[in-house]
């Protein structure tokens, strides 16, 4: 049983098959929100220290792997499509680039609001929170020069290049704030102070499969869009239903 | 400062109206985008494909 | 190899020279930053003692920003770059040339002027020094990775902005390590750490830019 790979690599082929995944993901992810958040509310017991605030990890953690993890995933791509030259990894790469900057903003925001009744103030200068918004200037970065490069070729290759040296860098940027941040003892903080209870766990996990199905969801629709106004001059396109009617 | 009494008098509607609603938005908006993108897309491609269809009809004639 | 190096270096020099208002124009930038602040925040000279190493370093990050859409965009407009990138000498090897070039004209006048602007601030001498040696070891690196943004961005418009948006959070470990730097000796502490890093810094930045930014260019140029 070989499948043949490449033939999903193919614009043609791929475009098909995520039209037919994208309800399938889209609808697997609301129903986890809804398991998770469920857990999470009615489920998980009160935190004994942070009291009804410690709810928010539930979207805020979630939310920062997710940001993390589609850096790297889009730089995977960027690469790939940098190496082997496919059309479709660049797309997957400008796909990613917005839904991972959502991720980057979400996870500040509600890290913004769990700090307040925690620490007392919208924002501290911990090593995670700013690393995070280091994070969201790279994907900003990205976004900003694919947009304003007017050649797709070029904009695909540049933004790639872009990509990965950022992800090379981001383990350096990551422990030198790490260290700056211990240099400055002002502000340490411990985001698990107490041992996490089960229903705790199982809801973080749940809303974080339920991210994940929601990116791809929405990486998927965005890339067929891409696809379709790249290809716009071949047959296959015009001969696409959804074209002809 | 009021906020800080308030927060800590409805600590939970403070999480769901602080981060869980701006977090659905947010998820919305892009729901929204990536729909709306799509609908554009389509359109400039049929409008493409109509003008091409044109052009051949006319070449034919 | 190192003649060529030597060739491309003293090339762009001569041409710096013939332009030498860019270079006065980049150090008055930054005499201005660094003077603006204590208008800022007030003459209370406990606190701007504490402030300088962290504010040198800023003005500097953006005043290196300045200079950085100059390092390829009159070659690029003359032709010169397409010779470059055909000729059989390799492209990184020039690149580093013109980076080494770049960080002599814009990059060394503020490490030279940085001891008078701390003066302003009253850092000691001895925090002034490691100042200096933290400018040292880390401008060429903020020359380097702006390289890269700079061959990304050639000849797009509106480059400039772009050009900080995409290359600032890249420096961001250089600025830690260098003020952090002067805060160590400032607390009595060794420095030893801090300068290793940015000389690790400098070492990785030297291997690996000048081959990135080649690839970039080649990416621009195609």
């Amino acid at each position: 049983m070989a499948i043949n790979w490449f033939k999903y690599s193919a614009p043609t082929t791929f475009y098909g098959l995520a039209g037919k995944l994208i309800p399938w993901f889209a609808f697997s992810a609301a129903l986890l929100f809804v398991i998770g958040l469920y857990i999470g509310f009615a489920v998980a017991p009160v935190d004994a220290q942070q009291g009804e605030f410690y709810r928010i990890i539930f979207i805020h953690v979630p939310a920062s792997i997710l940001s993390m993890f589609l850096y790297l995933v889009m730089a995977g791509y960027a690469a790939l499509g940098l190496i082997f030259n496919t059309r479709l990894s660049a797309m997957m790469a400008t796909a990613i680039a917005p839904t991972g900057a959502l991720f980057a903003f979400i996870s500040l925001w509600t890290g913004a609001l769990w700090g307040k009744p925690m620490w007392g103030a919208w924002w501290v200068w911990d090593a995670r929170l700013t690393s995070e918004l280091i994070l969201l200037f790279l994907y900003l970065g990205f976004i900003a020069l694919h947009a304003s490069i007017d050649d797709p070729r070029r904009a695909d290759r540049a933004s790639a290049l872009l990509a990965i040296v950022g992800s090379v860098n981001v383990p350096i940027i990551y422990f030198s704030v790490k260290w700056w941040n211990t240099l400055h003892q002002g502000s340490t903080i411990k985001y698990t102070g107490t041992s996490m209870h089960v229903a705790m766990q199982q809801a973080m996990f749940i809303v974080l499969l339920a991210c994940w199905l929601y990116a791809i969801a929405v990486v998927l629709a965005r890339v067929r869009s891409i696809i379709l106004e790249r290809e716009r001059n071949t047959v296959w396109i015009n001969e696409l239903p959804e074209v002809r009617s | 400062m009021s906020l800080d009494i308030w927060m800590r008098e409805n600590p939970l509607t403070y999480v769901w109206l602080g981060s869980y609603a701006v977090a659905l938005l947010v998820f919305a908006v892009e729901v929204a985008m990536v729909i709306h993108k799509r609908k554009i897309t389509l359109r400039q491609v049929r409008l493409m494909r109509e003008a091409g269809d044109d052009a051949r009809d006319e070449g034919a004639a | 190899m190192l003649g060529l190096l030597a060739l491309v270096i003293r090339r762009d020099l001569v041409l710096a020279m013939r332009r030498r208002a860019d270079i006065l124009t980049t150090l008055i930038f930054f005499v201005m930053v660094v003077s603006l602040f204590p208008l800022g925040v007030g003459p209370e000279m406990e606190m701007l003692r504490r402030m300088a190493a962290g504010v040198l370093w800023v003005a500097a990050l953006l005043s290196s920003m300045l200079s950085l859409g100059r390092l390829f965009s009159a070659d690029y407009q003359d032709g010169t770059l397409e010779q470059m990138m055909l000729a059989p000498q390799s492209l990184s090897m020039l690149v580093l040339g013109k980076m080494t070039a770049h960080w002599m004209v814009s990059g060394l006048p503020l490490v030279l002027m940085a001891p008078v602007l701390g003066l302003q601030f009253d850092m000691p001498a001895q925090a002034l020094g490691i100042l200096i040696v933290g400018l040292l070891l880390g401008t060429p690196v903020l020359s380097m990775i702006g390289a890269i943004g700079a061959a990304l961005t050639l000849g797009l418009r509106g480059g400039g902005v772009l050009l900080s948006l995409l290359v600032l959070p890249l420096c961001i470990p250089v600025l830690i390590f260098g003020t952090g730097a002067v805060e160590a000796i400032t607390a009595g502490l060794s420095v030893a750490s801090h300068l290793s890093l940015l000389g690790a810094l400098l070492v990785l930045a030297l291997v690996f830019t000048p081959w990135v930014t080649a690839q970039a260019l080649r990416i621009s140029m195609e």
